[in-house]
């Protein structure tokens, strides 16, 4: 194998997502002094990446689609050991829906080149969509595998892959060129020095604009999306809880009574 | 409002249908009913003819329906090419999927191939004064909700995530079997599926449950998580987690509550050490009665909750148990029975 792209994403850590806020009048939220992180999932993509890369010597390429502020994260991914990073960034590709980022990042795949295996992590943290792998493997022509919690590369035209379902596995056989999403379960990402983490610092990230990518503007960004937000809240969910209070065994029997009364027991 | 032509994938693995099939058709009928329109099922496999009737009884007025040999075992891109094609023969204006490992799979793929919007994870679908769909969809851990349109490419595709529906009781109702075409070269690429290994359920499945019982980070270590399921075993329940129980081995992944987990509906939930972020809230906060214990006055928790205990869990379910047992009909212990 050559060529393995990653796909990654900077999402805002969720330590800070109680500091979202919302414009109450343009619906849209306000993620000001919230930092990026790498989507945890995506460093399993790179560590799968880079075992292909310890037994064939194939290339690694980290792909994002991204404001160019996130840049340090891709620095403190490429870190891990990947070749180089490309980022997409336009003021045109803001306001994607899931679709259309696809698009953006096929478009970016395509302009890299030849690959034996794009590799995602299973979903991200902050939108949770899931949809981008297989939407991207469908623009690409390429078979795709979700929810793959073990790579088998031992003979790279056939690889096994494991993929959970919710009764058990499936175990599939795969050739590339192929789009791979993995779980946590996969593997544990390696360990990054402070020196590794430092030598980074100095790496370049290719940045690449619709300029570049020359993709029409219809279909991409706010206007490409065949998905629009209608509306948007903050969720509150409140409700008046009673309190029970005294020894344990006084809230033991008002607690069963409770549960009595609810037809439970 | 336009009549609409809802259409509902209903997943089967090995001639089992999955709950969330019909949980989705109780919900279609309910908008095309709304628009005097109609319910088109989606049914691919082998040998699953006689699935019809049922769905037809569930709500569903069309059985769309692959049968053959080369659909036996769910396959990406065979299923993706016979519902793309389905899709451009009969015009379904909504399309709905489960959230299920299959479903977060194929929904994305078909909606590419079709350059149509897809909202992914819904807990609540409407219809507009138009007869748009509107879907409502969690993000950012579910401290925000969005609803979601899809004006100008049909169908409107939506995942939702089981357990949020409702299925219908089956009634006698008359609908039709359509036969779809299926290619012979079907398998000609994609990967091959080697084993479909399908583990019989040991214990009381989440999304059914009654009762929940759910721990997080408070319970503090594995021997005070065994309280936990010792409680839900009494009350014929399932246990349930935020994320830390799951990172800390305490419990299997597939027990977790929330945004990246399951939604559950019990009739009574019960969180035990549990702060209630709203990652995990959104997963519970429509059970029936919400009771919370914890050690923190101010946890989060109690504001979503029905009955509030400030407490230590380890002094205070020990006594509940035994309060339990006095109020429980005779031989009522040990007969739980896991759905089917």
């Amino acid at each position: 194998m050559k060529r393995v792209i990653v796909c990654m994403k900077p999402v805002p850590d969720p330590k800070a997502w109680d500091r979202l806020k919302m414009d109450p009048v343009s619906k849209t939220l306000i993620r000001e002094g919230i930092p990026s992180v790498v989507n945890p999932l995506d460093k399993h993509a790179v560590e799968a990446a880079l075992e292909v890369k310890d037994l064939f010597g194939a290339e690694v390429i980290l792909l994002s689609m991204a404001p160019l502020d996130t840049r340090p994260v891709l620095r403190e991914v490429l870190a891990m050991g990947a070749d180089r990073a490309v980022l997409l960034s336009d003021k045109a590709f803001a306001g994607s829906d899931t679709l259309a980022t696809a698009r953006i990042l096929a478009q970016g795949i395509r302009n890299i080149g030849e690959f034996d295996l794009v590799l995602c992590g299973n979903f991200t943290i902050d939108g949770s969509t899931a949809q981008v792998p297989s939407q991207v493997a469908e623009l690409l022509d390429v078979p795709n595998v979700m929810h793959v919690c073990d790579m088998d590369i031992s003979k790279p035209n056939r690889l096994l892959l494991t993929q959970k379902i919710e009764q058990g596995f499936v175990k599939l056989e795969a050739e590339p060129p192929l789009l791979l999403s993995f779980t946590k379960e996969a593997n544990k990402p390696r360990y990054i020095s402070f020196m590794e983490i430092l030598a980074a610092e100095k790496r370049d990230i290719h940045i690449w604009d619709n300029t570049f990518l020359n993709m029409d503007e219809t279909l991409i960004g706010l206007e490409g999306s065949p998905t629009q937000m209608a509306d948007l809240l903050l969720q509150t969910k409140k409700r008046k809880a009673v309190q029970i209070t005294g020894k344990p065994e006084d809230i033991a029997r008002e607690l069963a009574d409770k549960i009595h009364q609810l037809g439970i027991i | 409002m336009e009549k609409q032509h809802i259409g509902v994938f209903v997943e089967q693995r090995g001639g089992v249908l999955h709950n969330v099939g019909p949980e989705l058709i109780g919900k279609a009928r309910e908008l095309a009913d709304i628009s005097k329109g109609t319910v088109s099922v989606f049914l691919l496999g082998r040998d699953i003819s006689a699935l019809s009737d049922d769905l037809i009884a569930l709500g569903a007025d069309t059985v769309l329906l692959a049968d053959s040999p080369l659909l036996e075992t769910y396959r990406l891109l065979s299923y993706t090419s016979v519902l793309a094609q389905a899709c451009k023969t009969y015009h379904p204006d909504i399309l709905l999927f489960g959230a299920t490992r299959m479903g977060i799979e194929l929904a994305p793929r078909l909606a590419a191939r079709l350059n149509t919007g897809l909202s992914a994870h819904c807990i609540d679908l409407r219809l507009d004064s138009k007869g748009r769909l509107l879907q409502v969809v969690p993000g950012w851990g579910g401290g925000v909700v969005a609803t979601i349109l899809c004006p100008h490419h049909r169908p409107q595709m939506a995942t939702v995530m089981p357990g949020v529906m409702k299925k219908l009781t089956p009634t006698k109702r008359s609908g039709e079997c359509i036969m779809l075409p299926v290619k012979e070269d079907l398998h000609t690429s994609g990967p091959k599926v080697l084993e479909v290994h399908i583990e019989e359920p040991k214990e009381m499945p989440l999304e059914v449950a009654d009762v929940v019982v759910a721990g997080g980070w408070g319970i503090g270590d594995r021997k005070g998580w065994v309280l936990l399921e010792d409680l839900a075993t009494l009350l014929c329940g399932a246990v349930g987690a935020t994320r830390p129980p799951v990172d800390e081995g305490w419990v299997s992944e597939n027990r977790m509550i929330g945004q990246s987990g399951k939604t559950v509906k019990p009739r009574l939930y019960i969180g035990v050490g549990i702060s209630g972020m709203s990652h995990h809230v959104v997963g519970m906060d429509e059970s029936d009665c919400i009771v919370a214990v914890n050690t923190d006055p101010n946890a989060a928790i109690f504001e979503v909750s029905d009955v509030a205990v400030v407490g230590d869990y380890r002094g205070i379910l020990p006594p509940l148990m035994e309060e339990i047992r006095k109020r429980l009909p005779k031989g009522r212990i040990d007969t739980c029975e896991l759905p089917q």
